[in-house]
């Protein structure tokens, strides 16, 4: 019978040390749990995407029932999130800005042509590294989708060779604009406006050889705008998107067909 | 007696390591071994765990389970000890390095089941039984020799991952095929070392 007894006695003895130990230990060391950020981290939608500027949806949770962020950063949540939280922290409703990213780029296999054939690695950071990838105009979509693979909603596609991006799957996260070693693709407000499929901002006549849809800063947009809201910096057109209501005027004016206007409900 | 400390060290880094020589703890080898500063925190956490539950473990089975003939519960105490230790670990990192404890993440609670602090443990006690001069000084060091032994394997193996991001490997091998056969070409290199430690020491 002792055979049994003292090994079961010693190993529930040091088990109940280290229980005894361990309870003692979480009573002094214990750190209170925040309530507000729990319920919040339940509010947001946990895709971690990083479009609010925190590491994640729980930084972003503890930044706000700290008092230090304010709700409606949360783009993929939107204005729905944006009240939800607003109820938990009990303060006014903010609506938030709705975005979305946006490729400024238009220049497909149909307008543009290569300098060269790249051969090597399939992502655009790559090819960038090879006298900025292989297109004739340096500021151009690369097209291998680097942009494609960090998008969480399936929004961005790539056709003809240029990224292209569904505004009504785009959360606006902004990962993409992050992955893009070009930089073209940019955040602009979700509303009927005039864009700018382009980023070349070479002279005119440099575009023009390069690609045909380029921006050649020939300043006819700029004519026909009647609310002041699309201007021609660096020989390249960009519009106000506050001014903007999306008339078309400057999309029917440009020699090139380089502006399009977006359309949304 | 420092030389032989000093013997124990450098042997349980290079001729004992525990990852490369005795293939123990490969789960963090290959789980956290991407990136470099999760690699150096984990290899910390892990050396700071081996150390401390050998300083606790030696006395509990000289004094505790041998008198009584209870060697053969030395597994079981033992696990239990370290499960115990990592728990605490989890507790003051979280209450006062809670960067530490966020950047290590599951990691921290799995060195729990990480066969290298077992391993340590029970073989600096095979080593006392073989050798009655390797006392509870010497199984310390050997301890923190594993631990500094599992760092530098993991620095080393961290650096060899990021040339391996950037390499281009047949499709086939691409992830673990091609991981495992760069940990096989370390440890071989490892190998290199045998008789280093004596040869230094006795010149």
């Amino acid at each position: 019978m002792t055979e049994i007894f003292f090994p079961v006695l010693i190993v529930s003895g040091i088990g109940f040390t280290a229980g005894l130990v361990l309870s003692i230990a979480s009573i002094i060391m214990n750190v209170p749990k925040n309530e507000k950020a729990l319920k919040i981290l339940d509010v947001l939608p946990g895709a971690n995407c990083g479009a609010c500027g925190f590491s994640g949806c729980e930084g972003y949770a503890n930044a706000l029932a700290k008092g230090k962020s304010n709700p409606g950063l949360c783009a993929p949540g939107g204005d729905d999130v944006a009240t939800k939280i607003s109820d938990i922290l009990g303060v006014n409703n903010k609506k938030m800005d709705q975005k979305v990213a946006f490729v400024m780029c238009g220049g497909n296999i149909n307008c543009t042509d290569k300098k060269a054939t790249y051969v090597g690695i399939c992502s655009c950071a790559a090819a960038m590294q090879v006298h900025a990838g292989s297109g004739k105009c340096s500021y151009g979509c690369i097209g291998f989708g680097d942009c494609t693979k960090v998008c969480k909603y399936g929004a961005i596609s790539i056709k003809d060779g240029i990224a292209k991006i569904d505004i009504n799957k785009c959360v606006a996260c902004g990962m993409c604009v992050k992955a893009c070693p070009k930089n073209i693709i940019k955040l602009i407000p979700l509303k009927n406006q005039a864009v700018v499929n382009c980023s070349n901002s070479d002279k005119g006549i440099l575009t023009k050889k390069a690609c045909k849809v380029g921006c050649i800063g020939c300043k006819l947009c700029e004519k026909a705008c009647n609310y002041d809201a699309i201007h021609v910096e660096n020989n390249l057109a960009t519009v106000d998107a506050q001014k903007c209501i999306g008339c078309g005027k400057c999309r029917d004016a440009c020699p090139n067909g380089c502006i399009s206007i977006v359309k949304c409900n | 007696m420092i030389k032989a400390l000093v013997a124990i060290f450098l042997a349980s880094i290079l001729t004992e390591n525990y990852i490369l020589n005795k293939f123990l703890g490969i789960c963090p080898f290959l789980g956290v071994s991407k990136k470099l500063n999760t690699a150096a925190g984990m290899s910390l956490a892990v050396t700071f765990v081996m150390v401390l539950s050998t300083a606790v473990t030696w006395p509990i089975y000289t004094y505790i389970l041998v008198p009584n003939n209870m060697v053969f519960l030395q597994t079981l105490v033992f696990i239990l000890i370290i499960a115990t230790l990592v728990q605490f670990i989890e507790i003051i990192l979280r209450k006062y390095i809670p960067s530490l404890y966020k950047s290590l993440g599951i990691y921290l609670p799995l060195i729990t089941t990480n066969c290298a602090v077992l391993g340590v443990t029970i073989l600096v006690i095979e080593k006392g039984a073989a050798d009655p001069s390797f006392g509870y000084i010497h199984s310390l060091v050997n301890a923190f020799g594993a631990g500094a032994g599992f760092m530098v394997a993991m620095i080393i193996f961290s650096g060899v991952r990021q040339r391996l991001e950037s390499s281009d490997i047949p499709d086939f091998f691409k992830g673990l095929p091609i991981t495992l056969i760069a940990a096989s070409i370390v440890a071989v290199s490892f190998l290199g070392f045998q008789g280093v430690v004596d040869g230094l020491l006795n010149q």
